[in-house]
């Protein structure tokens, strides 16, 4: 079985190798390149541990081969800070109001979240809990994950509207 | 959990994607979304050697209305079913059952063509197209062919597809101005499959229902189109005697499983309150 060569920009970085073509896409990003910040978590395709933006999409990356990412455009929570380091309004909402507890899903909830904001900058906490709705949390801490992203949105808002 | 390995192949046209599949009949399996597939690979119950990837053939990806047909490429995925409002306006339940498919994430790569084509009774979208009379355009090596979406499914995972055919669309008519449908599916959890679930579409004029049709999804080895629970609905007003008489027909055709999900004789008691509240809901929103 060949090796297939892909190419893809992750994180604003344009990335080339040579992968096997049942290379998942979470391990090529963990292994290949280091990006341990996606998590596999169920490897099932049900908890969205692994979830990342593809092509402005949000997908679970334990249930994409490599190849099918072939010149795609990725951002992982790596990619989320802003470029001087400081933290996105998600990251600071999550610090400031406990959106995590045990942290182990809190890569793929901010990856999640970062896209619904754009797909709906003031959702109500409905579309909240639904637009999260393929991210687990195991320690069940959900009520601050929605103030969080609620928080998020505000942010997010006040400083559009200032621009 | 690693799948095996296989050779993978990106066509960029139809003819392309049948050529490759007829060089490797039997080894090759087409990959849309990949996410009925891959979960599969990944517990080594699919083992192809090859797989076709279908994602840039642009033909498949496209939703076309006409006047009186609607037209399904097989890569339209689930959001993209989601965020048309014209099928939206005109088809309304693609909507409504696409919003209770999965989760967000994976809404946004499985395809309504991998959905309806693979036979796992635990889809929604087959009972749909029982629903809608739909037909489904299937193409290999000795050109097109068209097979009803209620003769198309034999057992669980066995269909009316050869191996060496893709399924390229799904065509059905318009359904009428007026109509009112809805979807009700009972689940354990969002994302999950559903324990019954429900789906009918109806019109009424001065009161009485003129035309129904009711399909049911996971209460037997295939999707179930429930004829005989519509036809006790057509000519009644609707009232609580017919919606009893078809609750009854279609408890009478449904062969669900014990599982996790629980056993045969709750799942079919629940497929009867899914029916009630689909007519319900289908008829406060006809006229």
């Amino acid at each position: 079985m060949s090796k297939t060569h892909v190419k893809m920009t992750i994180n604003g970085d344009e990335v080339e190798a040579l992968a096997e073509p049942r290379t998942l896409l979470i391990h090529f990003l963990r292994e290949e390149l280091g990006l341990t910040g996606p998590h596999i978590g169920c490897d099932t395709s049900h908890c969205g541990a692994c979830t990342i933006d593809l092509d402005g999409k949000s997908v679970k990356s334990c249930t994409i081969f490599v190849g099918q990412a072939q010149n795609a455009e990725i951002t992982t929570i790596e990619g989320i800070a802003h470029p001087d380091g400081t933290l996105h309004a998600l990251q600071e909402a999550f610090r400031q109001h406990h959106g995590l507890q045990c942290g182990f899903c809190t890569p793929g909830m901010i990856t999640r979240a970062y896209r619904l904001l754009q797909e709906n900058p003031n959702p109500t906490e409905e579309e909240i809990r639904y637009g999260i709705s393929g991210n687990l949390c195991r320690c069940t801490g959900y009520q601050n994950i929605v103030k969080a992203i609620q928080v998020a949105a505000e942010e997010l808002s006040v400083k559009e509207a200032a621009q | 959990m690693i799948p095996g390995s296989f050779d993978y192949h990106r066509p960029s046209t139809i003819d392309e994607a049948i050529g490759l599949l007829a060089s490797h009949v039997g080894d090759a399996l087409i990959l849309a979304g990949g996410h009925s597939l891959i979960p599969m690979m990944k517990l080594r119950m699919a083992t192809p050697e090859h797989l076709i990837d279908i994602q840039d053939i642009y033909d498949l990806s496209a939703i076309s209305i006409g006047a009186d047909q609607i037209d399904i490429g097989a890569t339209v995925t689930q959001a993209q079913l989601i965020h048309s409002e014209e099928l939206a306006d005109c088809c309304p339940i693609l909507r409504e059952t696409s919003l209770q498919i999965a989760d967000p994430q994976i809404r946004n790569l499985g395809t309504i063509g991998g959905n309806v084509a693979n036979g796992d009774p635990g889809n929604d979208m087959p009972a749909i197209m029982q629903l809608l009379d739909a037909d489904y355009v299937l193409q290999g090596p000795d050109g097109t062919r068209t097979v009803k979406a209620r003769a198309y499914y034999e057992a669980a995972y066995f269909t009316a597809r050869s191996e060496n055919e893709i399924l390229t669309s799904i065509r059905f008519a318009k359904p009428p101005a007026g109509h009112g449908s809805s979807y009700h599916k009972q689940k354990r959890k969002i994302g999950d499959y559903a324990t019954a679930a429900a789906a009918v579409m109806l019109e009424v004029s001065n009161g009485s229902c003129t035309s129904a049709s009711i399909a049911m999804t996971n209460l037997a080895d295939t999707p179930l189109w429930a004829e005989a629970a519509a036809n006790a609905l057509i000519g009644s007003a609707l009232d609580a005697d017919a919606i009893a008489a078809a609750v009854a027909a279609a408890r009478a055709i449904t062969n669900p499983a014990s599982d996790g999900r629980g056993p045969a004789e709750y799942r079919t008691h629940l497929a009867g309150i899914m029916v009630k509240r689909a007519i319900e809901t289908a008829h406060a929103r006809a006229g």
